[in-house]
């Protein structure tokens, strides 16, 4: 059986491993929210922390020529953008939705900034990308990072629920009062869920450049910070909830992108504007409903 | 955050005149964190700029630059008040959520989907001017209201929180804009993705000619003084202010939440709608030559950035309609300035949002200024009221 003059599996899994693709910063950026918002602080700053990762990763790979250290980096301006937030939002009490506002501003000026002060005249390529992995028998490779990313969201599942460290970002998101009662650091255990949550967002980055990408472009991020955002609320403020719905949102982009390939016309916006309607369906509560952490977004 | 006003003594006025000193005095308290805060992030900018060049006539140079191009010559200052009217629309949008308690982060496609209203009105017919211009910025404003509205009644009926659902809408106005240009609404004789040019009938009239100086910026200090108004003057937003300030009060007094939140989302978007349409019918596109009139459309990218600035312009401004003119015609001058110092010294005009995001830092950051500079707290100030008291709670 053939489907668009190949065989149906192998369009099949074509379609499986582009869905991976474009769902891997979604799910990235989604545990990053759920790092943050469990613990009590809402993370809009996704966006902002993944493409300061996503920079990050660039210059450090066209600097060392080691895209490992370019990780690394993107993981460290992730944690640096996060701490911004913390020091904003936990130590200043600045309103949660202000300071996420801040570091977006600010993470589109600087990386643009940046970029058009080093690279603009030439724009070096860095040495590559992270291994992708083939499957064999196929010319179909899966990246790197969107297997780290499957990894992460079991880990999240099992950190955030099982460790008594997961269980006090729960008690600090939910009751911080009652926390704080029996002893647990509220601040300390809310700076320490949004430095989880700079990691992965900076991993998030990271997927872009070196993870898929050789080469930055200012803005590439292009709002996957906030399907993300979406993506964590359509799941429910939890780690597999939220990767379902990066993959159901990366199987409409892919489906979008594949059937283009394939001939098909599909109008992209169309399709681009299919995770923003579904969150908005469960946020009014037509679909299920969507109930975050009790004390999400209030300063303790 | 700006608490409005106490509510014992809302809309009347104060038993006796304060004396002038008095009243200097508490405008240099007003004044001193944002002004502290601006400062403060022009110094940082500074610092990118010498980190990055290492030099620092090349600081000198690019902050000469910005203010060649904001205020150097008419035609900067022209630019200036151009780039600043549609920051006065959607930091009032905004400022008149803040006032409601409400977080309008839709003013970014608040104003798009105004724009392209206005911009469908202004292409699709021929009327004579003192109907099409109207008409044209009408539907910018509905366009902006109903958008706008949709986030105040999920709030008020289900409980979702207008940040979440005013983003999710930013990016569905985004690609709607798009997905118009790309069919239904694009000029078939570009191969740009715009819309058609506009009839004369429903252009802005022009306030200098010369430097493509368009009457927006009049209709924007109009609209400050009408939100000014209603919020101070009229029944409506004596109880949108007391909503935003005390919800279980206004409850308790009998006020209808569920219109006061709707009707201060649907207001809100539809200032930002108005941005967005004056900026359509108002801005020269294409000017060949200093006297050229020039061209009125569409394009995909209008406007962008607009609305997520304009929170700093509000939060800068303090929600108050005077201040946020003055914290508009500041991010004026700094879009106006950018193409000038990029033109001048290659300092990429991006250094602008940079500047912008730490002006917002600082100003939401009151105590950090304090801390920076060593200035006392004042002391009636109690504990500032958080806007996001969590993401669910029903109004």
């Amino acid at each position: 059986m053939t489907l668009c003059g190949q065989p149906i599996l192998l369009v099949l899994l074509n379609l499986l491993v582009t869905t991976l693709s474009f769902a891997t910063p979604i799910t990235l950026g989604a545990l990053s929210g759920v790092a943050c918002e469990r613990a009590g602080v809402v993370n809009i700053a996704i966006e902002g922390m993944m493409l300061c990762g996503a920079f990050a990763g660039y210059w450090a790979a066209v600097t060392t020529h080691n895209i490992w250290l370019a990780v690394g980096m993107a993981l460290i301006v992730g944690v640096l953008m996060a701490l911004l937030h913390g020091l904003l939002s936990i130590t200043y009490r600045v309103d949660q939705i202000i300071s996420g506002t801040v570091i977006n501003i600010l993470g589109f000026g600087i990386t643009g900034y940046l970029y058009g002060q080093w690279y603009t005249a030439q724009a070096p390529e860095s040495p590559g990308t992270l291994p992708i992995i083939g499957i064999p028998g196929t010319q179909v490779s899966l990246q790197f990072l969107s297997i780290v990313a499957i990894l992460l969201v079991g880990v999240a599942h099992l950190v955030l629920n099982y460790t008594p460290w997961g269980l006090r970002v729960q008690a600090v998101g939910e009751h911080p009062q009652a926390a704080d009662t029996v002893g647990i650091n509220v601040r300390g255990v809310r700076y320490g869920a949004i430095v989880v949550g700079g990691l992965l967002a900076g991993l998030g980055g990271a997927s872009y450049v070196p993870g898929y990408l050789p080469v930055f472009t200012p803005g590439m991020t292009a709002g996957y910070g906030f399907i993300a955002l979406a993506a964590m609320i359509f799941g429910k403020w939890r780690p597999f909830g939220a990767w379902a719905a990066a993959l159901f949102f990366g199987l409409t982009l892919a489906l979008q992108n594949n059937m283009q390939s394939c001939g098909v016309q599909i109008s992209p916006q169309i399709v681009g504007m299919f995770p923003y309607v579904a969150t908005l369906l469960v946020l009014a509560g037509f679909v299920g409903r969507s109930t975050p952490p009790a004390a999400d977004g209030v300063p303790y | 955050m700006n608490a409005p006003a106490p509510v014992a003594a809302p809309a009347g006025r104060p038993a006796a005149r304060p004396s002038l000193g008095a009243l200097a005095r508490r405008l240099g308290r007003e004044l001193l964190i944002p002004a502290l805060s601006i400062l403060t992030a022009f110094l940082l900018g500074a610092g990118v700029i010498w980190l990055t060049t290492g030099s620092l006539p090349a600081v000198v140079g690019a902050y000469g630059g910005l203010l060649q191009g904001a205020l150097g010559s008419p035609q900067a200052i022209a630019n200036t008040l151009i780039k600043a009217t549609p920051y006065i629309f959607a930091g009032l949008a905004v400022a008149l959520a803040f006032k409601c308690g409400l977080f309008n982060i839709g003013a970014e496609g608040q104003v798009a989907l105004g724009g392209l209203c206005a911009a469908f009105v202004g292409y699709n017919f021929q009327l004579p001017g003192f109907l099409h211009l109207p008409l044209a910025l009408a539907a910018g404003l509905l366009g902006g209201f109903l958008w706008g509205a949709v986030p105040g009644f999920l709030k008020a009926r289900t409980g979702a929180h207008e940040v979440i659902t005013t983003i999710m809408m930013n990016y569905l106005a985004l690609q709607f804009v798009a997905l118009m240009l790309s069919g239904p609404m694009k000029d078939k004789h570009s191969v740009a993705a715009q819309t058609p040019h506009l009839a004369v009938t429903a252009w802005l009239p022009m306030l200098v000619p010369t430097l493509q100086l368009h009457s927006g910026v009049l209709l924007a200090a109009a609209a400050a003084g009408a939100v000014w108004w209603f919020l101070y003057r009229t029944t409506w937003g004596f109880e949108i202010r007391t909503t935003g300030a005390n919800p279980a009060a206004a409850r308790y007094a009998g006020m209808p939440i569920v219109r006061n939140v709707v009707l201060a989302m649907a207001l809100s978007g539809g200032l930002a709608g108005l941005a967005g349409a004056v900026d359509v019918t108002g801005v020269a596109l294409n000017v060949a030559s200093p006297g050229d009139l020039g061209d009125r459309y569409f394009g995909l990218g209008f406007s962008s950035g607009y609305g997520f600035d304009s929170i700093a312009v509000a939060l800068l401004g303090r929600s108050n309609p005077l201040g946020v003119i003055a914290a508009a015609l500041l991010f004026g001058a700094l879009r106006a300035g950018a193409t000038q110092m990029q033109f001048n010294t290659q300092v990429p005009g991006e250094i602008i949002s940079v500047i912008q995001g730490l002006i917002l830092l600082f100003v939401a950051a009151p105590a950090l200024v304090r801390r920076l500079y060593r200035v006392r707290a004042p002391v009636a100030s109690g504990p500032q009221p958080a806007l996001t008291s969590g993401w669910g709670e029903k109004v």
